[in-house]
This record gives C-alpha cells, structure tokens and sequence, in this order.
C-alpha cells in the first residue's frame, strides 16, 4: 500500500535491469518500498539489482525472465510479477526499451520493426494486463519510461524517438482514460542521461546521471504531475524546441 | 470496476471500492457471503486510509440511524451511523451531553468507537469505550451482542481496531448530564512549553476540560509557546439565561481546493502569530457555546479542501509522562525542519484501556497537521516516529497515513491479542482496510 507521500511499499519493475529503473528501485527501497519483483532479460542483471534492492531495505525480492522482442509473454510476464508480490501492487513501472543504433537499422526491415516491437508493442500489451489488474484492485500507479526525445523526431534517432513518440502519446491518452478509476498514469520524460544504454553518445546539454533521474521520479511520485520531466528545466527547453522552424531544429538535432 | 472513489479528511490516497449502505443486521451477513473484503465508512473524518478497501466492498454505516430513548440513567440505544451532530440534536435539549466527543460533530458513533475517540476531558472521563455499555458487531462468524461482562474479548476489542473486527450495527451509549448548553472556559497564554506543561500537570485536576494549543513554528525561548484552555459545564446558577439548544453547524463552506502551496510556511507562521497575540493573557470563567469550545472546526464545512490538491497529513503520538521530554524534542526538530505546521494540540491523558489497538494511554499527546508538498516531510515524520517509539510511544491509526508497517509492533505490543481476536470472528480475513494492508495489521 503506498502511503500519503506517494510512496509504494509493493513494485513491480518491467525493464528491471536498466540502469536507470535500478537507481529508481534504490531510491523507492529506501523509502518505504520492502517488495519488488523485477522484470528482465537478463538473469545476472536482474539478481545484482535484486541483490542491490535488498541492500537499500527491500525484505522480499523475486525476479522474472522476458525478452520484448516477443509481445506473445506481456501477459504471462505481468501476471506472473504480480503473483510473486502476492499482495495488492503499488507502482508498476514500465522501463523496457532499446536505443539501438540507427544508421546499422535503417535500411534492415527486421531490426526496424524489432524498434517498434520492443519499445512500444510489447510495453502496450503488457500495459494492458497491468491496467487491467490494477483496475480490478480499484488504485496503484503506473510510471512509463518514455523520453524527451518523443516531442520531437530527430532525423539521426528516428526510429528510437518515433517508437518513443508513439508510446509516449499513447500513454496520454491511456492516462485520461484511466480517470475514476483510482489507477493513475505518470509519463516520464528523461534527457540523455548517462547509462550503459547510451554509452558512446557525447554529453550535451542537460545531460544527467540516473541517480538524478530517480531523483526527479521520487518528487513526481509525491506531486503526482502527469508528465515528470529530468531535469525539470526540459519542460521548457522542449516547449520550444518542438515549435522551432525545421531547418533551425534540424541544425540544433541533426548530429 | 466502477465504484466509488475514496479518500480520508486528508485527501491523500485514493482508492475506488464499491460502496453498499446496508439496513439490516441480515444484508451485512449476505454481503459477507458475497464478498471478498470488506470494510466499515462513517462520515469518513479519518484523516488517512482507515475507511477505504481498494477494489473492495465499503459498507456505509449511516443507515443504522435510530436513535431510541434516552433512559433516566443517562443510556441510550442507538444506530451506529448516528453522527455525534445528530445525537446533540436530540438529547441536549433533553439536558444530556455526550460523554466524550472528538473535535467535530461529523463523526458516527461507529467512527467513534472504531478509533476509541477522546476529547478534552480524558484526563477525567477516559475514552469513548469508558461510556459504551453494549455493542452489536456482525462479523462473517455471526452476530454477536458484546459487553464488558458479555465476549469481552470481542468488546474491547473493537474499540480502536478500525472496524477490522467486524462491523456495528448498534450500541448502548451512557450520556452525560448537564444544565445549560454553555461551558465557562479558562484561558492563559505561556510563552513557552516548560510552562504551559507544568501549568497543565498542576491544575489539570481542577477541570473537567483542558487542552492547550501549541505554536510549533516559534524556536529559541518562544519555542512550544502556547494557550490553554480549560472549562467546565455551567451550572444553572452560573449563566443569565438557561437554555439548552443544540449546536448548529456553520453555514460557511470552502467552494473548492486552493492550488497547494496556500498553506505554505509564511501564511501558516502569521495565521499562528494572530491566532497567538489574539489570546489574552489571562481570562477567567468565559462562557463559550457548545461549538466555539468543543467543535471550532465545525464552523467551516469541507476546512481540510483549504489544503489543495495534495491534501496533508495529521500527526498524533502519545508518549508515557515519564517521557514528556519528547514533547519538546517533537517540537524542536518540526521548528527547525522546513515544514509548515499549524498549531498543534497538547493534551494529558489518562490511564488507557483494555482493548489492544485502543489508542490513548497515561501521558501527553500532541497531534499536528501538516501540509503535504515539503520535500523533507516523509522523512521528519519517519524520526518523530523513532523518537516516540524511544519513548515507549505509539501513532494513532485514525491519524495516519504514512506510518512504517515495520515500527507497529513496538508501538502495539498487544497487537498479537487481536490478531488472536480475528482469527476468531474474521478467519478469512475478509475486513480489511488500505489501512490494514498498508501496516500489515492482519494477512492480506
């Protein structure tokens, strides 16, 4: 059950092992978090984090082995989640996702549709078991990873920032749709932020590490805010990158 | 599911539930044939989770709402979904006042004795279980008519359970009697806690009321100053003009939430100066109504919407007198944290009771509300309650709503007793609250 500071005390985290979902669970077990059932593909990965959860206070960790790439196990991977927490669940946050490099994909019908498989399909339908029980449990909270990068397409990420941009835009929606029903919906829209994800990519500005990220996750849990923007000053940085004329933005982003 | 959502006085966690208003002791039988959890709602005054089932089934208690008689002695029988509001209405006028009453008259009887309510005369009367000679509480095990000498066990047991031990339909209240509607209040203004603490252990005796309102924004000499109030009943004999009326609800209403921030640190600490200067220094023998003494609050309905959007919390321990230190150690740490608090109210209890999750004991108790939105919030409180618990004290669950489940056993100690109780009348583990679950009260 969370409690009055938007703080849960059961989570389940599919995309468990990203670096980003892991300096969140540390902030989350810290607080008040002592159940978290992590979700990934990795079985090294999620048992390090699992192991790292218990060491910032967590008393019960479980893990569940997926792979996005096939849409067919979202059901089967939620249920099984919530099975192991085996009380109501808190907060679901949803972190899978694949950057992938874009000049190797985009000429490769596979690898690009393998983008929108991962990043979006399978987080959609797993999305749609997880509202389903929390409906059914009448509260509790999803937080979607999505990224600053879905406001506007960049020609050299599109396939990244366009399957971003669809999940980001249909989570908006599925957030309204959610109203009255005691289940809330918050986006997160981080800037690049320094992981093993991005690796390679140079620092521009605004950049941050994940314990930053989790940072920001942990005041917008409290807020409650809809869209929860790392680093905050984003918010507005995009308010105007996104109207900006196109060969001025294409200068700005084309690199 | 389509339900209703709910949330408790402090507007923090919601949660939908389907909400049912049975009218009879046999629906609430069927409900429990039907259902898988279930959990008793008054006029939801609990500031946090206590009265709310995520995904569940809250059964309305308003439909229990007879009133019988009131006897010679003072007794009464009557519907638990009888406000105190509604029962002042009847029996005043009749000269008989409630033994004990919370800070508002917008609480049910049931509310009452789910959290073993107290008021400003504990040090004297106890709590609301002190005066309740009867209760019938429906449970998934059957109906069970419980006294003190009748399944005391199940009695005192449902007093400050949170309605986890079944839910009631009707009890027999001993009223109190009085001769005017009007209470003759003492009033003195201290400048710091030291002394209002030494005033409250030497003259507590001599009152029937007495209750103090502490500043907990003031710091160095100032820190804790406070005012204290105390009173009595007015005879006959001691007031012009006799009458008897009922209290009446104010008219005024807060139309909708104030973004959050309203109450921030600067407002709060001025609201606190005003309400500090605006007290005299010394004033004896005042006569004051029902309402301006009892139920202040009352005069602005849906006050806790001045909070915004994000609602607040209410914090209230008591400690031992033998760890009255804490009191002042309370207030230092919320004077120097950057948290708005309102003044807060300091009382001395009584000796507590027999039932295992009733709240109050021998001691002090301070209960504070607090805006939620500081970001160092969560964590201040999570000291207070090392602190309190240093102490030997303990959290008020019709209070709170971010308690650490694992800090409840040390304050409860008995709390194994009524999971004892449960498995006895609740083996199923049917009531439940997101409270409960929220501190591992019983199995989920």
């Amino acid at each position: 059950m969370e409690n009055a500071f938007g703080q849960p005390q059961n989570v389940v985290i599919l995309g468990g092992s990203s670096d980003i979902a892991r300096a969140i669970t540390k902030k989350l077990c810290a607080a008040r978090t002592s159940t978290v059932v992590l979700c990934g593909r990795d079985q090294t990965l999620l048992d390090a984090s699992a192991a790292e959860a218990r060491d910032y206070g967590a008393t019960r960790t479980d893990t569940v082995l997926f792979d996005a790439v096939d849409p067919s196990n979202a059901a089967r991977v939620v249920e099984e989640a919530f099975a192991k927490v085996g009380e109501q669940v808190d907060l679901v946050i949803v972190a899978v996702g694949l950057l992938g490099d874009q000049l190797a994909m985009q000429n490769e019908a596979e690898a690009a549709a393998r983008m929108i498989t991962v990043n979006v399909t399978w987080p959609v339908a797993a999305l749609a078991e997880v509202r389903r029980r929390l409906v059914e449990q009448g509260r509790g909270r999803i937080l979607v990873m999505s990224s600053v990068a879905a406001i506007r397409v960049r020609s050299v990420a599109y396939l990244y920032s366009g399957a971003k941009a669809g999940l980001d835009r249909l989570c908006d929606g599925m957030a309204d749709s959610l109203e009255g029903t005691g289940v809330t919906l918050q986006l997160l829209r981080p800037g690049v932020v320094r992981t093993k994800m991005t690796t390679g990519i140079p620092d521009i500005p605004f950049t941050t590490g994940p314990n930053e990220v989790a940072e920001y996750v942990m005041k917008g849990l409290a807020s409650g805010e809809r869209v929860i923007w790392s680093p905050p000053i984003l918010r507005y940085v995009f308010a105007i990158l996104r109207h900006l004329p196109r060969p001025l933005f294409r200068k700005i982003a084309d690199r | 599911m389509s339900g209703t959502s709910l949330t408790g006085w402090g507007r923090t966690g919601f949660s939908q539930a389907r909400v049912l208003r049975p009218r009879h002791d046999d629906e609430i039988a069927q409900i429990y044939r039907d259902e898988r959890f279930v959990i008793a709602r008054g006029l939801g005054r609990s500031y946090g989770d206590a009265a709310q089932l995520g995904g569940g089934v809250v059964l309305d208690n308003r439909g229990f709402d007879q009133i019988g008689p009131v006897a010679a002695d003072g007794t009464v029988r009557l519907g638990a979904g009888v406000s105190f509001d509604e029962l002042l209405t009847v029996a005043l006028p009749l000269g008989w006042f409630v033994p004990v009453t919370p800070g508002t008259r917008q609480v049910t009887m049931g509310g009452a004795l789910g959290a073993d309510v107290h008021g400003k005369n504990h040090h004297v009367d106890g709590s609301f279980a002190s005066h309740v000679r009867a209760l019938r509480v429906v449970t998934p095990q059957g109906t069970f008519d419980v006294s003190p000498e009748r399944d005391p066990e199940l009695f005192w047991g449902t007093f400050g359970a949170m309605g986890l031990t079944g839910f009631v339909t009707e009890l027999t209240l001993a009223l109190a009697p009085v001769e005017t509607d009007q209470v003759l209040v003492d009033t003195d203004r201290f400048d710091n806690l030291e002394a209002v603490m030494n005033a409250m252990i030497d003259g507590d005796a001599n009152y029937h009321y007495s209750v103090a309102w502490v500043d907990c924004m003031t710091r160095g000499k100032h820190l804790g100053r406070a005012i204290l109030t105390r009173g009595e009943h007015a005879t006959r004999d001691e007031v012009a003009e006799v009458s008897l009326r009922a209290p009446r609800t104010g008219r005024l209403r807060v139309p909708f939430a104030p973004p959050s921030g309203l109450l921030n640190r600067a407002s709060v600490r001025a609201f606190n100066e005003l309400w500090f200067r605006s007290a005299p220094r010394h004033e004896a023998r005042e006569p004051q109504s029902i309402q301006s003494f009892f139920h202040p609050l009352d005069g602005v309905r849906d006050w806790n919407l001045l909070y915004g959007k994000r609602g607040f919390v209410q914090y209230q321990f008591v400690v031992p007198d033998d760890h009255a230190a804490t009191i002042e150690a309370v207030i230092t740490r919320l004077s120097s944290a950057k948290v708005a608090s309102f003044l807060a109210v300091l009382k001395r209890f009584g000796p507590g009771n027999r039932g295992p999750l009733s709240f109050p004991r021998a001691g002090w108790t301070l209960a504070l509300d607090l805006p939620v939105g500081a970001p160092t919030l969560a964590r201040v409180l999570d000291e207070l309650d090392d602190l309190v618990l240093e102490a030997g004290g303990r959290i008020y669950f019709a209070k709170d709503a971010r308690l650490d489940a694992a800090k409840v056993g040390a304050m409860y100690p008995r709390l194994g007793e009524f999971r004892e109780l449960k498995e006895r009348v609740d083996p199923r583990g049917q009531l439940t609250s997101d409270l409960a679950r929220r501190l591992h009260l019983v199995g989920n």
